[in-house]
This record gives C-alpha cells, structure tokens and sequence, in this order.
C-alpha cells in the first residue's frame, strides 16, 4: 500500500506541467503535495518531482534562475542526501544548472521545437525512478522541447555510461541532437534522475499515447515501501 | 559609479545553431567572406561606488554561476568604467 506517500510537485513561476505531475502521482497512488518555488521547506514531502514548462520565462538559460529560488536550497540538500528527485524536461534543466546532475541541456540541433510520441529505452532499473520498468524495456511517451540536447564532455559521458548512470536513451531517432542518444540520467546515488520526455503526460489511456510512463511515479512509490 | 561589462559565449565545442542559422542568413545578404558566426550574450551591470578587488572577485562569481554556465558557456569582463 502506497497511500500516505507524499511527493512533492514544484510550481515556478512559468511551469506547465505540475498538475499533470501532480495528477500522475495520484494515479500511481501517492498524494501529490503542491510546493511553491517560494517555500523556504520541503514540508517533509518523501520525494520531489521538478515538472517540465519554462520556468522565469526561459530567460537567462532554461532553469538558470529557477534554480536560485528559495525552494532549492533545501531541495538540493535533501537530494545531496538521498531524497528521491525526478526533473522532467524543465526541471532536467534545472537539475544540471543546480549541478545535481553534470552536463547541460542547449538548444536542439535542428533548431525547432520538437513535440513528437518518443520511443526510448530504459537503460538504467537501479534508480528510484526507474526500478519499476525492466532493463532494456521500451517504452514511448511524449517529448516536448526546444532546448533538450543533452551535451557533456567525453570523460563525463564515459563515466555516466560506465557507472550505469545512462537512465534512458533515445530509440529510432535522436530528435534534439543528445550526445549518445541521450534522453535521461541519474546521479551516482541513483535518488536524482532528469529526463526530457514526459512520463507524466502517459499516465492515463485516455489523454496519453500509452500508459507507459506511470512506472516512474510506481516505482518511487514502491522503494518508499521497500526503503 | 561604475559600469562592468561582461561578456557570455558559448565554448567552442558546443554546437550553436542559433549561429549556424545567423550566418545561413548573413550568406543570402550578399557577403561571401563572412566564414562563421558565433551568437552571445552580453551583460551591463551598473554598480553603486567604485570596483575594487573584493568587488571584482564577487563578479567573478557571479558571472561563474548565474551570467554563465561554466560547462557549456565561457565569460569575460571585458570593461570596467569608472
């Protein structure tokens, strides 16, 4: 039984994508607990998605000035201590700014908006996020962004593919120039994970391409209960 | 009173397509020797009193952590004016 787990959903000012966060918590069967990008605590929330949008506007860089709001202090102190934490989109953005993860996400290569069902594959089973999909499993769900090239130099990204921390990668077609097909990683703890796409957007059969992205709101919620 | 500029431009071995499509468009005007186009950032930051050292260490700073992103972007405090 998962009732009772609490995950925190971030609202910045410009964030699209936290009710959806919020929505997808529920259905996994958690309880969504809305956080403000004002709030000085994590009012003792179990975990913290990051949603996707254009958080201050996109203005600086994607999740520049996010992630100096007040909310992330305390937040990048509970993830520097195993808090589970899941950025989707924007909030991969703000991860790597925040340097909870390494590299940056810039501007696609092809220089257009891309809004597309995306098929990837999970790399990586050992995090927080993604314990509850198979290795290797394939999955789509929707991808959405103009700045989702993820770029790191090459010793960054032979250590990421060597300690597993390659957490998803893109299948068919590499649709915004990630290096190494990348479409999501994981810190070396495993508790932080940023992805481009949106799971949160394949949740239900009814609005989303399938349901395939439910298993990362199930599966923090399971090693809650195993924790 | 005094005026610092710096400047932000993406490192050279990240790809800029914001460029690339400047210069795309800077072919079609006409100028055939125009072989690169790198697009950048610059800020103006007025500042209350003059700029001394531990002023200038603490732009440095700023420009390492918020102007710019040291793992795709370089900075430059190109001019401080009295």
């Amino acid at each position: 039984m998962t009732l009772g787990m609490r995950i925190g959903v971030v609202t910045f000012p410009g964030s699209l994508d936290d009710r959806d966060a919020a929505r997808a918590v529920r259905i996994a069967g958690g309880e969504a607990v809305a956080l403000w990008h004002g709030d000085a605590d994590l009012h003792g929330v179990d975990a913290v998605i990051l949603p996707g949008g254009f958080s201050y506007g996109d203005y600086l860089r994607c999740g520049a000035i996010a992630r100096f709001a007040p909310v992330m202090e305390p937040l990048i102190d509970a993830a520097n201590g195993g808090l589970p934490v899941l950025g989707i989109c924007n909030g991969f953005q703000v991860l790597c700014e925040s340097h909870l993860l390494p590299g940056a996400l810039v501007r696609n290569d092809h220089l257009h908006f891309i809004c597309r069902d995306q098929q990837i594959r999970i790399e990586s089973t050992t995090t927080a996020w993604t314990s509850s999909y198979a290795a290797g499993q394939e999955i789509v769900i929707p991808l959405k962004n103009g700045e989702g090239g993820y770029v790191a130099d090459s010793a960054t990204l032979d250590q990421l593919e060597g300690d597993g921390r390659v957490v998803a990668r893109y299948v068919g077609i590499n649709p915004n120039g990630s290096r190494r097909d990348i479409a999501g990683i994981s810190n070396a703890r495993g508790n932080v994970v940023g992805l481009m796409p949106h799971p949160e957007h394949a949740v239900e059969s009814l609005t989303g391409p399938t349901t395939d992205g439910l298993a990362f709101f199930t599966s923090v919620l399971a090693g809650m209960v195993n924790a | 009173m005094a005026r610092v500029v710096i400047d932000v431009m993406l490192k050279p071995e990240i790809l800029d397509p914001q460029g690339k499509a400047v210069e795309g468009a800077l072919s079609r005007l006409g100028l055939a020797a125009v072989t690169s186009v790198r697009q950048g950032k610059t800020f103006t930051l007025e500042l209350a009193g003059d700029v001394d050292d531990t002023t200038l260490a603490h732009l440095h700073t700023l420009a390492a952590t918020l102007l710019s992103n040291p793992v795709i972007e370089d900075y430059v405090i190109r001019e401080v004016t009295a």
